[in-house]
């Protein structure tokens, strides 16, 4: 039987769903993502926990995600394809779903190049769109060499993630319809800056048809400085873009982390009216105890009671 | 080409730190690294370890030889002659060489003197880039001639990824992304539809998966 998650009946239901992100701490410390856990906790709907960002040694998500679920909070736990190969990756899904997590992100994962152990081997066994035809077999009783699962099969929510910010422009609606396809019901895109750019991409998806086939939600950053987003625009995180006005009103303001506020609000307020934007995903990377403030003034808040 | 550089000398040295005679053994099909050819690259070679040897009071007395190709068991037959003349040889083929001799001559002391690097191509003097892993099911016939597997850091089969910006890699500034290139030369040929199809994951057995790969004509 289809047990839904929370996040899923929200999308369902036509509410405009928020999620937050938390990563999990570089040391074995559960009291850090509890801390964090306690200041979003009744602002989110879920809250996503990541697979080793940026290829760095954390906290597995899948550990983060347990002690979500101990704090009362559902979360959408990332898996990459970077560090674990097909045996791997199916192992700790049927772990996490018999822990009870639920949500899963699919990601290709940033390279090892850009993180602490540059001298690992990549492992790349599957790409995204493996990964997500994987759980969806899962999700309808088969490993992913076609074997019948004999017994439980999970049914995970299955989410991924698209930067409508990448080149090219119009690969990007092809390749989220290529995720759509390999079995992804909701998306979580990478951060919106450029809201022109982020439009045009969304135009495109509504002429592929693909807008009333899957739940996207925006990516937000309130940006916390003007550096933070200068570092961001020299491509210490990939795949991020940052116009040169967003820098400019940052260094032009009295209080930037306010500004920074009123940015994440305004881009929040933009999105909510475009075509096929079902909800946002706040990702306030050490900055978490601001997103509560960020979804009152984006009047988000409270959240619907489902 | 199977691009190889030659290794450190002082590697080298350790390698033949006991013998007082040994030789040099060319190969000229397809593995040099040095662009002057491979009498200059042995020849270089052995003056280089002559020399070392000779500083350090303990001269070595060098021989050179250049086979055809050092992968072909009949091609290696030259080096019958030498057996009992050296007590060790340094091979500049590549690693494959370097395995064969090892494999048919038991008592034969056999040390590469390059590091294996890539298959790839000369794209100007002095500068060689990897093209091709080997990885045994070439998908270059419906990716536009450019080859994920080997040019994507992350061989995906359905890029390009969220980390590419104006065509460059998120891997490396210099790195242009193939995925891009492919997603641009299907583009100018009216064929982008092509990437609507979801690329299967693949089997990595024939990449090596398995272990050593083995083909017999049949």
């Amino acid at each position: 039987m289809e047990v839904k998650t929370y996040l899923q009946k929200v999308l369902e239901s036509g509410e405009f769903a928020v999620t937050a992100e938390i990563e999990p701490p570089k040391s074995a410390d559960p009291e850090l993502i509890k801390e964090k856990a306690k200041c979003l906790k009744g602002y989110v709907d879920a809250i996503n926990i990541t697979d080793n960002p940026r290829a760095t040694v954390k906290m597995s998500s899948l550990a983060g995600a347990v002690i979500l679920i101990k704090e009362g909070i559902e979360p959408v736990m990332h898996i990459t394809c970077r560090d674990r190969n097909r045996i791997a990756i199916q192992s700790d899904l049927l772990g996490a779903y018999a822990l009870g997590i639920k949500n899963v992100l699919c990601l290709t994962g940033d390279h090892i190049s850009l993180g602490n152990h540059p001298q690992a081997k990549p492992v790349f066994d599957l790409d995204s769109i493996h990964l997500l035809s994987l759980v969806k077999a899962l999700n309808e009783g088969r490993f992913f060499n076609g074997e019948e699962i004999k017994g439980k099969k999970p049914c995970f929510f299955i989410g991924a993630v698209e930067n409508p910010f990448a080149d090219p422009l119009e690969i990007r609606p092809i390749r989220l319809t290529k995720k759509i396809k390999a079995g992804a019901k909701f998306i979580q895109t990478q951060i919106v800056y450029n809201l022109e750019r982020f439009k045009k991409f969304l135009n495109l998806c509504e002429k592929l048809g693909i807008l009333e086939k899957v739940y996207i939600l925006a990516g937000i950053m309130p940006p916390k400085s003007s550096k933070m987003l200068k570092l961001i625009k020299e491509n210490k995180v990939p795949g991020i873009e940052v116009p040169d006005e967003l820098i400019k009103r940052m260094e032009s303001a009295k209080d930037e982390k306010e500004e920074g506020i009123n940015i994440a609000v305004e881009i929040i307020e933009r999105v909510k009216e475009m075509p096929g934007i079902k909800g946002v995903h706040i990702m306030a990377v050490g900055w978490e105890f601001i997103v509560p403030e960020i979804i009152k003034r984006a009047k988000l808040y409270p959240r619907p009671a489902l | 080409m199977i691009i190889t550089k030659i290794k450190p000398l002082d590697e080298i040295l350790q390698y033949i730190e006991s013998y007082d005679k040994i030789l040099i053994l060319g190969c000229s099909e397809c593995a040099y690294g040095c662009s002057t050819g491979v009498e200059n690259e042995v020849k270089e070679f052995a003056e280089k370890i002559k020399r070392e040897r000779k500083k350090l009071g303990e001269p070595i007395k060098v021989l050179e030889k250049i086979l055809t190709r050092q992968c072909d068991p009949s091609s290696l037959k030259p080096i019958e002659e030498f057996k009992d003349k050296v007590s060790a040889l340094i091979s500049l083929g590549c690693g494959v060489g370097v395995n064969l001799i090892a494999d048919l001559y038991p008592k034969m002391e056999v040390y590469p003197g390059v590091n294996t690097l890539f298959l790839g191509a000369k794209i100007k003097e002095g500068y060689w880039v990897e093209k091709c892993r080997a990885c045994g099911d070439c998908i270059i016939g419906y990716t536009a001639g450019l080859c994920p597997i080997t040019r994507c850091p992350k061989n995906l089969l359905n890029g390009p990824c969220g980390g590419v910006k104006n065509g460059i890699c998120e891997v490396r500034k210099t790195l242009p992304c193939i995925w891009y290139k492919i997603v641009m030369r299907l583009k100018n040929r009216g064929k982008l539809e092509k990437l609507m199809e979801i690329w299967e994951a693949k089997d990595w057995r024939i990449s090596g998966g398995e272990g050593v790969r083995e083909l017999k004509e049949e």
